[in-house]
């Protein structure tokens, strides 16, 4: 049932593939700023100097904090492809984000608290509507499991289209991208100094950058299972929704945490809860 | 391999400067210079930095926060100097508040003169400054070999 072939094809790919998504990210948003734009494999040479610098810590503790936040990113990821349970994929995914904000807590520095408070509030505004997601798809496909939803020949996003608007919304907080990048960002906001991974020098960032990718590839996996019931839309959507991204990211300025807050709130309790109300009814209707 | 070489992250200061230079290092950021192409990132944050760049000279009031800045750098790093008042002081040489240009308080690797320096002479200067940080990423590793077969690192300078 559980495809150990999935995983280890997870863990060996992702980071290829999350860190070729991330460099073509720069060079479109380089070119929409009518820049030339670093080379397609900048984020490799990126980590690849950053393993090579050295490791400042703050506290020793850090270390671990984010060797555990990479772990746990890299399991819910490989749980999420191998076929697992999606309630346990999204609590394994959570709490890899704690260990990313015990380690900036660790750190005694101000700009790291605030990065760190920031993200706490980021996954009090995208947490909700990923698990209404996960109940979404149960509602339709009365099953948990990754492979079982994927599996399914019923179009999901016809029946969760609010669910997938949701989606998309928290979608932009998981990326790091404005407006919604509060905690930290791949440009140069520079009044929050890097907020979350401030105190992180060289491998550190390196292992939060490789854990980014990998988790980046399992939330374009994530949009997959919406479309999953036709592999080939279901790529074409997975574009669509990143150069979407990629477009917000350079349309929109940062917006404040409160926005972020309620914003995501409203979309999630509009579009989510109203969705899976009516899928409800319709279901109770029709049995 | 050369990583660094390919991706040099900036951390720019500006002590004491007029202003002019600093606008000429961020016109480097711009869609017209954009050094972004060769994997320069102006970082906000001395821990991710590989190059600190500087611009105006030292006084009283920045001593400590160049110092520090250049103490929180992971190593390898190299200091550029940016623009006449960082490399000797330019004309505020004389000022009773100034002690001169940054290499009396940090050593500086590359200078680059000019009021202001032009951002071709500055992309330039970075560009120099790449081929000492890759030397100082050998000398590292060098050193932690030596201290890891239990040799002591022999004197010279950090």
């Amino acid at each position: 049932m559980i495809s150990l072939t999935n995983a280890i094809l997870f863990l060996l790919l992702a980071p290829v593939i999350g860190g070729l998504v991330s460099g073509i990210d720069r060079k479109l948003t380089a070119r929409m700023q009518g820049r030339v734009g670093p080379p397609i494999l900048q984020p490799f040479y990126d980590v690849g100097k950053l393993l090579e610098k050295e490791n400042l810590v703050v506290t020793s503790s850090q270390n671990y904090y984010i060797l555990s936040y990479i772990v746990f990113i890299v399991v819910s990821g490989a749980l999420f492809f191998a076929g697992g349970d999606l309630l346990l994929v999204i609590f394994a995914f959570t709490l890899a984000h704690i260990f990313l904000v015990l380690g900036a807590y660790a750190s005694y520095s101000p700009y790291s608290f605030v990065g760190a408070e920031r993200e706490l509030i980021q996954i009090i505004a995208y947490e909700p509507m990923i698990i209404l997601s996960a109940v979404g798809m149960y509602m339709v496909t009365k099953s948990f499991f990754v492979n079982e939803i994927a599996a399914s020949e019923l179009p999901l996003i016809l029946y969760l289209p609010g669910v997938f608007i949701g989606f998309l919304m928290v979608f932009t907080i998981k990326l790091r991208k404005s407006p919604f990048d509060l905690s930290t960002s791949h440009h140069a906001h520079q009044e929050l100094v890097k907020g979350v991974t401030t105190e992180f020098t060289g491998p550190n960032l390196a292992r939060i950058e490789i854990a980014h990718w990998y988790e980046n590839v399992f939330l374009l996996g994530f949009v997959y299972l919406f479309f999953a019931f036709n592999p080939v839309i279901a790529i074409v959507a997975i574009i669509i929704a990143y150069l979407l991204e990629i477009l917000i990211d350079n349309t929109f300025s940062r917006v404040k945490w409160q926005f972020t807050l309620k914003s995501s709130w409203i979309v999630a309790g509009m579009m989510g809860l109203v969705n899976l109300g009516v899928l409800y009814y319709l279901a109770g209707v029709l049995v | 391999m050369t990583f660094l070489k390919k991706s040099p992250w900036l951390l720019h200061y500006d002590a004491s400067s007029c202003n002019g230079c600093d606008i000429e290092v961020l016109a480097c950021l711009t869609p017209l210079y954009d050094v972004e192409r060769f994997g320069i990132i102006n970082t906000g944050n001395p821990k991710h930095a590989d190059v600190f760049v500087v611009t105006g000279g030292v006084n009283e009031q920045n001593r400590e926060v160049i110092r520090n800045i250049y103490e929180q750098i992971p190593e390898p790093k190299v200091v550029v100097a940016v623009g006449i008042c960082a490399t000797s002081g330019g004309i505020f040489r004389e000022c009773y508040n100034m002690s001169g240009g940054i290499d009396q308080l940090i050593p500086v690797d590359v200078y680059v003169p000019g009021c202001a320096a032009r951002p071709e002479s500055i992309i330039d200067g970075i560009v120099k400054s790449l081929e000492i940080l890759e030397e100082k990423r050998i000398q590292m590793k060098e050193r932690a070999r030596q201290i890891k077969q239990g040799r002591s690192p022999g004197g010279g300078e950090r």
